[in-house]
């Protein structure tokens, strides 16, 4: 997985309530089973005009300023809804690395850890806040993993709070899956063991 | 005598009791390496988290122990086919096939009697057991918490480490207690009773909590109302939610044919006994509600929890504080709706009855009740799309299907179909739909389509007027 120590650029305000994952990437556009070409697919819905090919002018991902942003700053329950990954995946293609909002839905914030996307929650009148600073000044801002905050434009700092095995998990970049593998034999201990305490687990696939 | 000492025994809730049953280890001091009984997977996010596990090098640690079927974007037509898989679908249902059967998974294809949606089936066919572990990459797996298993929605790379070490990297979640005490009016559901929960404590009232639902107002619920209830937990904000096991559970379970039989299963049940909240565990958070005066409801805006008792008015945004009025004023333009209006009487062009949510026998029954010896309003489109096709050849079985069929209704075959829109299959223009799913966010059913959620009673109901109906007086 890509790690995240800090990164540096600009930040894109979208402080709306409940933006759902069928908002982020449209269920029609999810056209075959790849992993890849999501980023042009990004909340579709609000950067396109109704043919699906002509750019909203004035929708904050089309203008110069957050064109290339790397940070997003949304309203609360930001990911609800389904639990499709395409959602993370399109918001990492379009090129962010980190979404700041007052909530997430934890589905979503599971995914965005898996795919090297840094969620940090903090107060919603603080988020607000910084959304309008985006707006005002996009450009120059900062967030850094290492010591957990955020700095905007102007030079000011907001620490934010993340769980331990999160944070390393980021840094480090680690695959979980291989990080869970040196646990093979334990696993392998604790099927044994089930099968004989708790073997109906194990004969489903007897079944007819 | 001296009294033999016992080393007193941590009070547990029954989350804590199945979570405990799992742990091959504890990780950190919140964290714990649990085992997963059950893995499923459909088509639309099964593919990718197979091809990841191939492209690794990675093989299922126990695919015994996992499952594939269709529902998201199979055709739901009665005549459809197996072999020409048209539309989107083409994308999906051949890869996931292929990667099943290189990986030796079992999948209930299109031609399978027991196809379904996920979250249906594995309960119906026993695969899901009160208990155990079960996740899937689908948002609603917390439905399976109606039989007292701990289900929660994954994504395909977490999908992937399940698959790959049948474990899963989990921190202990807060626990919630929704107690819901009082009884259920006639012709008032579990759906009614989630949608006014959600509105009461919002679409965050349990965020990341795994959620126990008790009282009396939930043991009275048969084991499909059960799932209803815990299917809406996902609207909840919850990780997952739970009802604990009890006799009902365990009658509906036995003899369901991948559950476990004989002795066996006896042994299974003396196990599934233990999985009840000690009467001084400790919850984070605990919330009760009476359900003695809910009515059914309906939604009127683009969150589950902006919904309304059907005698009740629109609400107006513009008296809300200033965190909820945009959201609110979002949502009536959306909606098409002025503040102060009945909901009752808002006319409808669609109604539709599916979905993981309410798609299952009791479900149908309920909605035949309404619909007999009536018919849909002329102009509205109703569709019917039952959970499974077991569900739908018992359906059958009593003559339900003709209820529907005479009242207008299109009786389809099973699938996931019109609960979120693909770019497929549509409700053909109709704008204003009344239905029996999860989720009224905007565009979720189609582009521009206005959805309001109900019970099944309550869209049998305005599929006969026409209009946003109660469905009690047509209950007799």
């Amino acid at each position: 997985m890509e790690a995240f120590e800090s990164i540096r650029g600009a930040a894109a305000p979208l402080y709306l309530a409940n933006i759902d994952t069928d908002t982020l990437i449209p269920s029609p556009l999810i056209t075959n089973a790849s992993r890849e070409g999501y980023g042009p697919k990004l909340l579709a819905g609000w950067r396109y005009a109704a043919d699906g090919k002509a750019e909203v002018a004035d929708f904050i991902l089309n203008r110069p300023a957050w064109r290339d942003s790397c940070i997003l700053i949304a309203g609360e329950n930001f990911g609800c809804g389904s639990s499709r990954e395409m959602a993370v995946w399109a918001v990492r293609q379009f090129g962010f690395r980190c979404v700041i909002a007052p909530s997430f839905a934890p589905i979503f914030r599971q995914n965005c850890l898996r795919n090297g996307v840094l969620p940090i929650t903090l107060a919603a009148e603080l988020v607000e806040q910084l959304a309008q600073n985006a707006e005002a000044s996009p450009r120059d801002w900062i967030v850094d993993l290492r010591d957990c905050s955020v700095t905007d434009p102007s030079g000011q700092r907001h620490m934010f709070e993340i769980d331990g095995g999160e944070r390393d998990e980021l840094l480090l970049g680690m695959d979980p899956i291989s990080v869970t593998m040196k646990r093979a034999a334990e696993i392998r201990e604790f099927a044994r063991a089930d099968r004989e305490r708790r073997p109906w687990i194990w004969t489903a696939g007897d079944a007819p | 005598m001296p009294e033999k000492s016992t080393p007193a025994k941590r009070p547990r809730t029954v989350i804590q009791k199945i979570w405990d049953d799992h742990v091959v280890t504890p990780l950190t001091a919140d964290e714990d390496l649990l085992f997963i009984d059950r893995v499923l997977m459909h088509e639309r996010t099964g593919p990718q988290l197979l091809e990841g596990l191939r492209d690794a090098g990675r093989r299922p640690a126990y695919k015994g122990l996992v499952y594939g079927v269709v529902d998201h974007i199979v055709d739901t037509s009665p005549d459809r086919s197996a072999i020409d898989i048209r539309g989107r679908a083409a994308e999906f249902i051949p890869r996931l096939r292929e990667l099943t059967a290189e990986a030796g998974i079992p999948l209930f294809d299109v031609d399978d009697p027991r196809q379904g949606i996920a979250h249906v089936i594995s309960p119906e066919l026993g695969i899901a057991l009160p208990g155990c572990t079960l996740v899937c990459a689908d948002s609603h797996t917390c439905t399976v918490g109606g039989i007292g298993a701990l289900a929660w929605g994954i994504g395909s790379t977490e999908g992937e480490h399940a698959v790959a070490t049948q474990t899963l990297v989990k921190r202990r979640p807060r626990l919630m207690q929704v107690r819901l005490t009082g009884r259920l009016q006639p012709g008032v559901t579990a759906k009614d009773m989630a949608l006014a929960l959600i509105g009461r404590y919002g679409t965050d009232g349990a965020a990341g909590c795994a959620v126990e639902f008790c009282g009396e107002a939930v043991t009275a619920l048969g084991i499909e109302a059960r799932m209803t209830l815990c299917n809406m937990a996902a609207e909840f904000g919850a990780f997952s939610a739970v009802v604990a096991p009890d006799e009902t559970t365990i009658e509906w379970v036995r003899g369901r044919p991948f559950a476990p039989q004989g002795e066996l299963f006896e042994s299974a049940v003396a196990h599934w006994r233990t999985f009840f909240s000690d009467a001084d565990a400790h919850w984070d958070v605990a919330v009760r509600m009476d359900v003695s005066e809910v009515t059914p409801q309906v939604t009127w805006g683009i969150s589950p929890n902006q919904a309304v008792g059907i005698g009740a008015r629109v609400p107006d945004p513009a008296t809300w504080d200033d965190s909820r009025r945009e959201f609110g004023g979002r949502a009536l333009r959306y909606m098409g709706l002025q503040p102060g209006q009945p909901i009752a009487g808002v006319p409808i062009e669609a109604a539709f009855i599916g979905s993981c949510t309410n798609s299952r026998l009791s479900d149908l029954r309920m909605a035949a009740k309404v619909l007999q010896g009536r018919k849909v309003a002329p102009g509205v489109l109703a569709i019917v799309v039952p959970g499974s096709m077991q569900v739908r050849a018992a359906a059958e079985a009593e003559g339900l299907d003709r209820i529907f069929i005479e009242a207008g209704f299109e009786w389809r075959a099973s699938g996931c179909s019109l609960c979120v829109y693909n770019g497929s299959d549509s409700f053909r223009g109709a704008r204003r739909v009344i239905s029996t799913t999860n989720r009224n966010f905007e565009n979720r059913q189609g582009p521009g389509v206005q959805t309001h959620l109900a019970s099944p009673a309550t869209v049998a109901a305005s599929a006969v007027q026409g209009c946003i109906s109660d469905p009690r007086p047509l209950l007799g």
